[in-house]
C-alpha cells in the first residue's frame, strides 16, 4: 500500500501574496530610490506584488501565458519610466517576481525538502541555495560585459547610452576587425600558436614516458622525483619566471655568439623551453592518475602474445591511457597560451604572445581590442572544457566505471 | 614432478639460482622505469631547478666590488673605517686610480656604481663623473713627464724599458683580474713579456703597463710595441717616483730607459706634488665622504648577505647590521601586506567556496555535472580575461558604479573607488582562485557518505549540530587542501595586482618583477624572491603531509 501525503496549496492572504509583496517590495525600494524616494517605492512595490500574486492566482491563465503578461505589463512601465534600459529591467522584474508567485502558490517551494521539514528549515533551505545560486553568478557574470562590451561601436572601456539602449549604431565588429586585420594583435596571436603547441608536445611526450616510468612497481626515490617533476607547479610563477630570467639570458647570448643561431631562433627555443617546463607537471599529474586505474594483466596479456614492448605500448597501452594523456596535454597547451609572466622575463619583443599583448594593452589600456581577444579566448576555452569533459566520459566508460 | 632436485638452491628455467634471477628481473625493472624517468628528469633539472638554484645564488652573489677593484679592496682591508673620521690613507686612493682608470677603459666602472648606489645612495654618479676625468688626472703627470724627456712620449721607450723576463706572475695575475672583470677568457698571445727587474724597481708602474699590454693586445688586438700607453702608467711612475727605494733602485739601474728615468729623478720638482686623495677630491668632494668609503668596504667580499638584509629592511653598516632608515623600510611592510591578503583571499575562497561545493558533492550526479560547468568554465579561461573583466567591472566609470549611480545608490560624484587599491585586489583574486577551492573541497565532500548526516538527526541533533559536529569535521581536510592551494598561489600572484592592484593592492612579487624590469637590482629580486620560495616550499611540505601530492587532483 503507498503512503501518499496531500501537500496542500499555501494560503494565499496568509503566505502568498505577504511573501510576494516582501519580495516585491526590496524591487520597489530599489527602483524608488533611483527616482528619489525609496520608501514611496516600497510601498508601491509591496502594494504591486500582493495585487500580483492575487491576480495570478485568480485569473485563468496558463503559467506561460501568466509570466508573458506580466512581464509585457512590466516592461512597459519600464519602457515609461526609463526607456530602452528601462524595459530590459522591467521585464527582468517581471519575469522574476511572476515566477516567484507562481513557485510560491504551486507550493514548488518545498519540492525538494523532506516533507517533514519544518517552514524555518525550508526557508533556510531556500535561502542557501540562493546564496549559492549568488556565488556561482559572482563566478561566471563578470565574464558578461566583456564579451558584451567587446561589440562596442565606440573605443572606450565602458557601456555608452547607445548599448544600454540597446540601438544597432551602438554596436559594431570594428573591435573584431582590428583583431584579426592588425599585425598589433596577429603577430602575437601567431607567436602564440608557435610556442603553445610546440610547448605542450615537448611537455607531453616527456611528461608521459616519465609518468610510466614512474608508475612501475619498483622505482627507487619515486617521492623525491614526483617532488622535482611537480615543482614547477609549486613554485610561484614569479620566482620560476626570476630564476629562468637569470639562466637563460646569459645562456641565450652564448649560444647566440658561439652556435651563430639567430636571435629570433634563439628567443623562441627559450620561451619554449620554460613553458614546457611550466606544463610537465599537469602531465605528469593527469596520466599518473589515469594509470592507476589502467589493467596490468593487458599488457602481460598482449607480451604472452608475443607482441614487444613497443607494439604493446603503442596498441594496447597508448589507446587506453590516451585521454588521460590529451586533457594532460590541454593543460598544458593552456598554461603556455595563457601564460605571461615566464615570457615577459625570458622573451624578448619579438616573441610576444597574445596575453603579453593584453597584458600591455589592460596596463596601458589602449583599446576593447583587447575585450574582442578576451571573447575569442573564452570560446576557445569553453572548446577545450567541452573536449576534456568529453574525454573523461570516454575514459569512465572505457574504464568500466559507470557513466552515471 | 618427479625430476625436482632434491638438494641445492631453487632454480629458475635458465639454470642460474632462483634468488638470484629475481634480483636480476628486479633490477632490470629499476633500471627500466628510470630510463624511462630520465629524459624529463634531466630535462626538468636542467631547464627549471638549475635556473632556481643559480637564483638564490645569486641574491648572496657581490663579486662585483672585489673584480672591478682588487687592488683597493685589499689595501681597504688595512683600513678599519672605525676610527672616528678618519679616511682611507692614500696607498687606497693610489690603487683606487690604477682600478678605476682600467675599469673605465672597458666602461665597467658605471656597473659597479649602480651596484653600490643600492647601498649608499650618490655613489653612482661619484662613479661616472670620476671615470671621465680619470685621463686628465694622468696627464698632470704625463705632460711634465714628456717635458722633462721626449722619450717619455714613444711607444717603444715604454717598451722596451717593461719589457724582460721575470714578471710572469705578476703578468698572469693581471691577466686573471682583466678575465674576472669582463667576464671573458683573456686568454691569448700579448707580445709582451715584463721584466722582472722593473716590476720590484716600479711596482705600480709594472702593474699599470701590464694591464694596458693586456688590454691592447687582447681586446683592442693592437700590438702593444707600438702604443703609446695609458695616462694611468704615467700617473704610476709619478706613484713610484715617491718612494724612497725606488729613487735609490733607479740610481742603480743600468737597463733599457735608464736615462729618461734618471732624468725625471733629476725634475722630480717638476711633477705634481698633489696626493692621489687630493686628485680624487678635486674631482668630487665625494670621495673625502666617510659613508662611501664604509659602503665599499662593507661590501667588498665576494659573497653578502646584503641583498637579504635589504629584503628584511636592515643594512649592513660598517658596525654591523642596523635597521634601514624609517622611510626607507618598504619589505616588511610588503610581505606583511602579501601575507595579510593572501589570508583574506583564502578566508573568502573558503566562505564562498564551501557552500558551492557542499551543493555540488550533494546534487544528484546529473545536475551538479552541470553546475560544475559553471565552476569549470571560469578555470579554464585565461586569466588576463577574467582580470580585464574586474578591470571592466570596478573601473569608475565601470559596471558596478554605474549600475549603483543609475539606481540612485551612490552619488554621481563620489563613484566608489573600488579599484588601483587593495579592495580590487581582494575581489579580483577571489574570483580567480575561488574554483581552486572549490574542487578540492568537492572532492574531499564526495567522500562524505550522506548517511551520516541522516544518522546524526536520526538520533536527534538539529540541521546544525548534525552539521557542525558531524559533517564539518570530515570536510576540514578539503578545507586545508583549498586553503594552502589557494593561499601558495595567492602569494606568488603578479599579473592581478599589477593591473587591478595600484599602489596599496600590490604584492612582493611586483616589486621583484619592478626590480628584474626596472631598477635592475637584481640581487635584491633574487633575495626577496628566496624568501617567498622559503614561504611556498614550507607551506607545500604542510600540503604534503596533509593532503599528499600524488592526490592533487585537477578539473574533478
Amino acid at each position: 500500500m503507498a503512503l501518499t501525503v496531500q501537500v496542500q496549496s499555501p494560503s494565499m492572504t496568509g503566505f502568498t501574496a505577504p511573501m510576494t509583496a516582501a519580495f516585491s517590495a526590496m524591487f520597489g525600494f530599489v527602483v524608488g530610490n533611483a527616482f528619489g524616494n525609496p520608501w514611496i517605492g516600497l510601498v508601491i512595490g509591496a502594494i504591486v506584488g500582493a495585487g500580483l500574486a492575487f491576480a495570478l492566482h485568480a485569473l485563468p491563465l496558463k503559467r506561460g501565458q501568466g509570466r508573458l503578461v506580466s512581464i509585457v505589463a512590466f516592461a512597459i512601465v519600464g519602457v515609461v519610466l526609463g526607456g530602452g534600459g528601462g524595459a530590459v529591467a522591467g521585464a527582468i522584474i517581471g519575469a522574476v517576481l511572476t515566477w516567484f508567485v507562481y513557485w510560491l502558490d504551486s507550493g514548488d517551494y518545498r519540492k525538494n525538502v523532506p516533507i517533514y521539514y519544518t517552514a524555518g528549515q525550508t526557508l533556510w533551505h531556500n535561502t542557501f541555495m540562493l546564496i549559492c545560486g549568488l556565488i556561482f553568478f559572482f563566478l561566471i557574470a563578470p565574464l558578461i560585459p566583456v564579451m558584451w562590451l567587446s561589440f562596442n561601436a565606440e573605443d572606450f572601456f565602458t557601456f555608452t547610452p547607445e548599448m544600454l539602449a540597446f540601438k544597432a549604431e551602438g554596436y559594431s565588429l570594428k573591435h573584431y576587425r582590428d583583431f584579426l586585420g592588425t599585425d598589433e594583435w596577429m603577430v602575437p596571436l601567431k607567436n602564440s600558436l608557435i610556442i603553445a603547441p610546440i610547448a605542450t608536445f615537448l611537455s607531453v611526450s616527456f611528461g608521459t614516458l616519465a609518468a610510466i616510468g614512474l608508475s612501475q612497481s619498483h622505482v627507487p626515490g619515486r617521492q623525491a622525483i614526483m617532488a622535482i617533476l611537480i615543482s614547477p607547479m609549486i613554485v610561484p610563477l614569479i620566482i620560476s619566471a626570476t630564476g629562468m630570467f637569470f639562466f637563460y639570458a646569459p645562456l641565450g647570448n652564448w649560444i647566440e655568439a658561439n652556435l651563430g643561431l639567430s636571435q629570433a631562433f634563439v628567443g623562441y627555443v627559450k620561451v619554449i623551453l620554460a613553458h614546457a617546463a611550466l606544463g610537465i607537471p599537469f602531465v605528469i599529474i593527469t596520466v599518473t592518475a589515469t594509470l592507476v586505474g589502467f589493467d596490468r594483466s593487458l599488457t602481460r596479456a598482449a607480451a604472452n602474445m608475443g607482441a614487444n614492448p613497443v607494439t604493446t605500448f603503442f596498441r594496447v597501452q597508448m589507446p587506453l591511457i590516451l585521454p588521460g594523456v590529451i586533457s594532460g596535454g590541454l593543460f598544458a597547451f593552456i598554461t603556455s597560451f595563457d601564460e605571461v609572466v615566464v615570457v615577459l622575463f625570458v622573451g624578448s619583443a619579438q616573441q610576444q604572445t597574445l596575453p603579453w599583448q593584453m597584458f600591455t594593452g589592460l596596463r596601458e589600456q589602449i583599446s576593447p581590442t583587447i575585450l574582442a581577444a578576451a571573447t575569442i579566448l573564452v570560446t576557445i576555452s569553453i572548446l577545450l572544457l567541452a573536449t576534456v569533459e568529453l574525454l573523461r566520459r570516454r575514459s569512465e566508460r572505457l574504464r568500466g566505471l559507470s557513466p552515471s | 614432478m618427479s625430476d625436482t632436485t632434491e638438494s641445492g638452491p631453487m632454480l629458475a628455467a635458465d639454470g642460474t639460482p632462483l634468488k638470484q634471477s629475481l634480483a636480476r628481473a628486479l633490477r632490470r625493472q629499476k633500471m627500466r622505469a628510470l630510463l624511462l624517468i630520465a629524459p624529463l628528469l634531466i630535462f626538468i633539472v636542467v631547464t627549471f631547478v638549475i635556473p632556481i638554484v643559480s637564483m638564490l645564488f645569486r641574491s648572496v652573489e657581490n663579486q662585483i666590488v672585489s673584480h672591478t677593484l682588487p687592488g683597493t679592496v685589499e689595501v681597504l682591508e688595512e683600513w678599519s673605517g672605525t676610527d672616528g673620521d678618519e679616511l682611507p690613507p692614500e696607498i687606497v686612493y693610489q690603487n683606487l686610480y690604477i682600478d678605476l682608470f682600467k675599469a673605465a677603459e672597458a666602461k665597467e666602472h658605471t656597473k659597479l656604481g649602480t651596484r653600490l648606489n643600492y647601498e649608499q645612495t650618490g655613489i653612482s654618479s661619484l662613479f661616472r663623473t670620476t671615470g671621465r676625468n680619470l685621463d686628465d688626472m694622468g696627464e698632470e703627470w704625463q705632460d711634465p713627464l714628456e717635458d722633462i724627456d721626449e722619450a717619455f712620449e714613444e711607444a717603444d721607450f715604454w717598451y722596451s724599458l717593461m719589457s724582460g723576463t721575470g714578471g710572469e706572475e705578476l703578468l698572469e695575475e693581471r691577466r686573471n683580474q682583466w678575465a674576472a672583470l669582463i667576464d671573458e677568457g683573456m686568454a691569448g698571445d700579448i707580445g709582451f713579456t715584463l721584466s722582472g727587474e722593473i716590476a720590484e724597481m716600479l711596482p705600480w708602474t709594472a702593474r699599470a703597463y701590464s694591464d694596458f699590454a693586456i688590454y691592447a693586445a687582447i681586446v683592442d688586438e693592437d700590438v702593444v710595441a707600438e702604443e703609446e700607453p695609458w695616462e694611468a702608467v704615467y700617473a704610476a711612475l709619478g706613484m713610484d717616483l715617491r718612494s724612497a727605494e725606488t729613487l735609490d733602485a733607479i740610481a742603480s739601474y743600468s737597463g733599457a730607459g735608464a736615462d729618461p728615468l734618471k732624468a725625471a729623478v733629476a725634475n722630480i720638482d717638476q711633477l705634481p706634488t698633489i696626493t692621489f686623495k687630493e686628485a680624487f677630491a678635486d674631482q668630487d668632494e665625494d670621495w673625502l665622504k666617510l659613508e662611501n668609503w664604509q659602503a665599499i668596504k662593507v661590501y667588498s667580499p665576494d659573497y653578502t648577505t646584503g641583498y637579504f638584509l635589504n629584503a628584511i629592511d636592515m643594512e649592513k653598516g660598517i658596525e654591523g647590521i642596523q635597521k634601514r632608515p624609517d622611510n626607507q623600510q618598504i619589505y616588511i611592510m610588503l610581505f606583511q601586506r602579501t601575507l595579510i591578503m593572501s589570508l583574506i583571499i583564502t578566508f573568502s575562497c573558503i566562505l564562498l567556496g564551501y557552500p558551492v561545493a557542499w551543493l555540488l558533492a550533494n546534487l544528484p550526479v546529473r545536475s551538479a555535472n552541470v553546475l560544475m560547468i559553471l565552476v569549470l568554465l571560469p578555470f579554464w579561461t585565461s586569466l588576463l580575461v577574467r582580470t580585464s573583466a574586474w578591470k571592466v567591472l570596478l573601473q569608475q566609470q565601470g559596471v558596478i558604479n554605474e549600475i549603483l549611480v543609475w539606481l540612485g545608490f551612490v552619488d554621481d560624484a563620489n563613484r566608489l573607488i573600488l579599484m588601483n587599491n587593495a579592495t580590487g585586489t581582494i575581489i579580483a583574486m577571489t574570483h580567480i582562485l575561488l574554483p581552486f577551492m572549490i574542487l578540492p573541497l568537492y572532492s574531499v565532500m564526495k567522500t562524505i557518505p550522506p548517511s551520516y548526516l541522516r544518522a546524526a538527526k536520526s538520533l536527534g541533533a538539529t540541521n546544525w549540530t548534525a552539521f557542525w559536529r558531524v559533517y564539518f569535521p570530515q570536510s576540514v581536510p578539503g578545507i586545508g587542501a583549498g586553503s594552502i592551494l589557494v593561499f601558495i598561489l595567492a602569494i606568488g600572484y603578479y599579473i592581478t595586482p599589477e593591473i587591478v592592484g595600484g599602489t596599496d593592492g600590490v604584492f612582493i612579487s611586483n616589486r621583484i618583477a619592478y626590480h628584474i624590469s626596472s631598477s635592475l637590482n637584481w640581487g635584491l629580486a633574487a633575495a626577496l624572491g628566496t624568501i617567498l620560495l622559503a614561504v611556498v616550499l614550507l607551506l607545500y611540505w604542510l600540503y604534503d603531509r596533509i593532503v599528499g601530492i600524488d592526490n592533487v587532483k585537477l578539473g574533478g
